[in-house]
């Protein structure tokens, strides 16, 4: 069945981008793409049933959506479990956000397959394939999210102590007492500020979930020097009540500042930290 | 790993005795060298921070 082909690709599509977000994947792949390959089977015989007039096609939809919605809670309670072992915890919102995804990509797969094997079935196979083409492009708009990068101009920016407060920029980090932990971060630490675009732009950035997510991102990007007992290189993001500027400051393992810069650009936005405020935010 | 509440002062690194007092542990140091070192020791076993009051005194607190 055509439908269950273009289903399946979907899901395998969406699932390119997954790595970075869950590195486990052989297994995690597997588990995907056979869950992707049920949801797109479901889709792909809902049609040809409805017209043979057999109803309880529907009720398998149903079920479906109960099953996928258990995949959202188990991707939610694995990353959870994790938690408590990241040296930076990805944050309750980012968790969630991307159990929602998980989610939705399996409805995806499912619908894309819908979508075929309707056309296929009253049109032909040519017209269907072509149709099912069409729908993978779409989701494939929507598989790439808008990222912190969208919404915010990021650049790399210098270290400096006043006293003993860690600035980035001119945003204002944290105290540091240690004269050895001051050398080190001056030494090693990468600092960035995010500038927002508009007033909305800022909302979203002030969000702990938004925040926690830019530093979780940026430790799995160019690594982290970072063990129990120095707390002091833990990577924060913090914001200066003035200007709305986002400061990150961080000890990484790659020393490239433009590295720390690119991650930080593509950290996703999360939908549960996204702020709109009232009149545009003008 | 979580040894402590957060936001409480685990720990005060002082060289002025008069100056501190009250519920937590007190390592009075003799010069900035031993507060200082003091201070990263704690700072190191407890898995805390350790901040500047700029009087003296150093705090190690869990964050």
């Amino acid at each position: 069945m055509a439908g269950v082909g273009v289903g399946a690709l979907t899901r395998a599509y969406l699932l390119r981008n997954d790595y970075r977000f869950y590195p486990t994947y052989p297994h995690g792949w597997v588990t995907h793409l056979s869950l992707g390959l049920v949801a797109a089977f479901l889709g792909a015989v809902a049609v040809p049933a409805l017209a043979a007039r057999e109803f309880t096609a529907v009720t398998f939809l149903a079920l479906a959506a109960q099953q996928f919605r258990e995949v959202r809670s188990a991707e939610r309670e694995s990353l959870a479990a994790l938690e408590a072992n990241e040296r930076v915890p990805r944050g309750a919102d980012y968790v969630e956000g991307i159990a929602r995804v998980f989610e939705a990509r399996n409805y995806l797969a499912m619908l894309t397959a819908l979508v075929t094997s309707a056309v296929t079935h009253w049109v032909g196979l040519a017209p269907g394939l072509l149709a099912g083409g069409a729908a993978l492009l779409l989701t494939g708009g929507l598989r790439r999210g808008r990222q912190v990068g969208d919404i915010a101009v990021v650049r790399p920016a210098g270290l400096r102590f006043e006293r003993t407060l860690l600035h980035v920029g001119d945003v204002m980090i944290m105290a540091v007492g240690l004269r050895e932990a001051r050398d080190y971060l001056l030494q090693h630490g990468r600092g960035v500020v995010l500038e927002p675009r508009d007033p909305s732009a800022r909302a979203t950035l002030a969000t702990l979930g938004q925040r926690q997510a830019i530093a979780h991102d940026a430790a799995a990007a160019v690594g982290l020097r970072k063990d129990f007992g120095t707390p002091e290189y833990t990577p924060l993001v913090r914001v200066d009540l003035d200007t709305g500027k986002a400061g990150l400051v961080i000890v990484p393992i790659n020393p490239d500042p433009e590295a720390v810069v690119e991650a930080v650009r593509q950290v996703p936005l999360l939908e549960s930290a996204r702020r709109r405020l009232l009149g545009g935010g003008r | 790993m979580k040894t402590a509440p957060l936001e409480t002062i685990l720990a005060v690194v002082t060289l002025h005795r008069e100056t501190v007092g009250g519920g937590a542990p007190i390592f009075y140091a003799k010069d900035e060298e031993e507060r200082e070192k003091i201070a990263l020791y704690l700072s190191r076993i407890l898995d805390a921070m350790a901040h500047d009051l700029e009087n003296g005194t150093y705090i190690i607190v869990k964050h």
